[in-house]
């Protein structure tokens, strides 16, 4: 069919729109954004078009009175750190999803049904006010420490709050969901026979679930991995309640620079290396998706 | 088939699903449990009491930020629900279209980037337009991320609907909008409300964005939440969690029965 000059081409017209909004909201942005991280920092906060690479030497050194560069692993630190608590996030994730999304896959469609709506019902109850309840649970005086003191396990100890585990809880808590739903669609889509085959076949159940189960369900596992590991990377909410101000997150040392600090050109070149760490682990993700999917084909 | 003998199950699972679903319910519970506590102070129980409730609803920053927060979600809402219904139908049902992946990754975009990445772009973009009002700043971050939720739930409604019925209807004469209007809209409607509902959450609770660009005036829901907590735990902060996360299961538990709705 040839769009012709009478008749209006609905699928031009259709996507406009959308295409639009995101043209002009995200990718002209983005691309602004790279030049602010090529830019230098305005004397009252914003920037100046005025090229320099002093944002990303900033990431690694610090510079003294006379210009030298002294290395300096702060921002370092806070880039391996959010890696390093999204993997984890997503491996605790991954391992406590699998054994709940099995077990809701099993069961009868009306339970099957509501036992979804129960897992899917927190992310719909405010992100903010989810993270804010670990601290009442693990602040000073909070719901675990009078727990521990009332079974007198503990006299005093100290708030469990800010770091790097209670990151983590508030991260895994905050993300779960987004794993459980992809592994219990993939579980779903596994044909029964196959497990009953591999029983037939002498297979115990420990051997079924690492050669059959296992294998066949990674695509939602992979596809839930996705889900968790990106919003963890640029985790906001998780840091600033839960990490404190000393253990700093990609997020919020992004938000800090466009914020308070009011430096923008390195908030930009942060929020560059986020981007190129989701990239990178998306196209990764991918090829190994792809793989498996050619794999299947193959077979 | 007796139950221990079925293959498929695992001995353990069941247990520990119980522990993930306390887990999973437990710290909304304590947030509900300490709304209801007369003492001043969080963390020791003081007794049964409505107070905090009566403090919260009476609270004039709160329901200015309430205010804002519904204004900025309603026009999001709409707006983003009738481009993503646009793009959908399209994308699932249009033919010859062209470029059909690159266009859905485009319209999922938001979901691709960190939001905090989506929330510094916006920021920039308003702070070169010289885009200086607050709500309107709000309105167009939110339509923006809201789309790919819009899209999806529409998207998955129609990839479920029977192709034939909208055929039948244009093989009685119908015309392209008139069975548009009369068979198919009707028939993905809950996928359309489902979707709408979604975003209408999603702009609802979002705070990375809206405390990014949190000036003029307008502060949202989260962002005032987020203030209180800054200035530490209350109980009339458990109080308005407590009437936030009714709401949204509330709206949460329309949209899981319009998308089950056959």
């Amino acid at each position: 069919m040839k769009p012709s000059a009478r008749k209006p081409n609905w699928n031009v017209l259709g996507l406009l729109p959308a295409h639009l909004i995101m043209v002009l909201t995200l990718i002209i942005p983005i691309g602004i954004i790279i030049v602010v991280s090529f830019s230098t920092r305005g004397p009252y906060g914003g920037f100046e078009y005025v090229f320099t690479t002093a944002p990303y030497k900033q990431l690694l050194f610090n510079e003294g009175w006379t210009g030298e560069l002294e290395f300096n692993p702060q921002y370092l630190i806070v880039v391996a750190r959010t890696l390093v608590l999204s993997a984890v996030t997503t491996s605790i994730c991954l391992l406590l999803s699998f054994p709940v999304a099995y077990f809701i896959a099993l069961r009868r469609p009306t339970i099957k049904v509501l036992l979804i709506y129960l897992v899917t019902l927190p992310f719909w109850v405010s992100m903010i006010v989810r993270v804010y309840s670990w601290i009442i649970i693990l602040g000073k005086d909070g719901v675990i420490e009078k727990t521990l003191r009332g079974v007198g396990l503990v006299d005093n100890m100290g708030s469990l709050l800010f770091g790097n585990t209670a990151m983590l809880v508030g991260l895994v808590y905050s993300y779960i969901p987004l794993m459980i739903l992809p592994i219990f669609a993939s579980i779903e889509k596994l044909d029964p026979a196959l497990i009953e085959a591999s029983h037939d076949l002498y297979g115990n159940r420990l051997i079924t679930l690492r050669r059959v189960i296992l294998p066949l369900t990674r695509p939602g596992m992979i596809a839930g991995a996705i889900l968790v590991f990106v919003p963890s990377l640029g985790a906001v909410l998780e840091p600033t309640l839960l990490g404190g101000g000393k253990t700093m997150m990609m997020g919020n040392l992004i938000q800090l620079q466009f914020g308070g600090a009011r430096n923008w050109p390195l908030g930009a070149a942060i929020a560059i290396v986020l981007m190129a760490a989701v990239m990178i682990f998306l196209v990764f993700q991918g090829l190994r998706s792809m793989r498996i999917e050619g794999l299947e084909r193959a077979s | 088939m007796n139950a221990d003998n079925d293959v498929r199950r695992y001995p353990g699972f069941g247990v520990f699903s119980a522990i993930f679903f306390a887990y999973l319910y437990l710290p909304i519970a304590v947030v509900v449990f300490y709304s209801f506590n007369a003492n001043r102070i969080v963390s020791n129980w003081g007794g049964f009491s409505l107070h905090w409730y009566t403090t919260a609803l009476s609270n004039a920053n709160l329901l200015t930020a309430v205010k804002t927060s519904l204004l900025v979600a309603t026009v999001a809402t709409v707006a983003s629900t009738l481009v993503a219904l646009m793009a959908a139908l399209v994308l699932v049902r249009g033919r010859n279209v062209r470029f059909r992946r690159i266009s859905e990754t485009v319209v999922n975009l938001p979901l691709l980037l960190p939001e905090i990445v989506v929330a510094v772009a916006v920021l920039i973009l308003f702070s070169e337009a010289g885009l200086a009002n607050g709500l309107v700043k709000l309105m167009i971050a939110h339509t923006t991320f809201c789309i790919p939720f819009a899209f999806l739930s529409i998207r998955a409604r129609l990839q479920g609907m029977d192709l034939d019925l909208e055929e039948a209807a244009r093989d009685l004469y119908a015309t392209g909008w008139v069975a548009f209007r009369r068979v198919t809209l009707p028939l993905i409607l809950p996928g359309v409300f489902a979707g709408a509902m979604l975003a209408f959450v999603i702009s609802m609770d979002d705070f990375i964005t809206s405390n990014l660009l949190n000036s003029g005036g307008a502060t949202t829901l989260p962002v005032y939440i987020f203030s209180l907590i800054k200035q530490g735990v209350s109980p009339q902060l458990n109080a308005i969690s407590t009437l936030i996360m009714l709401a949204s299961i509330a709206l949460a538990t329309v949209a899981f029965l319009l998308q089950r709705q056959r």
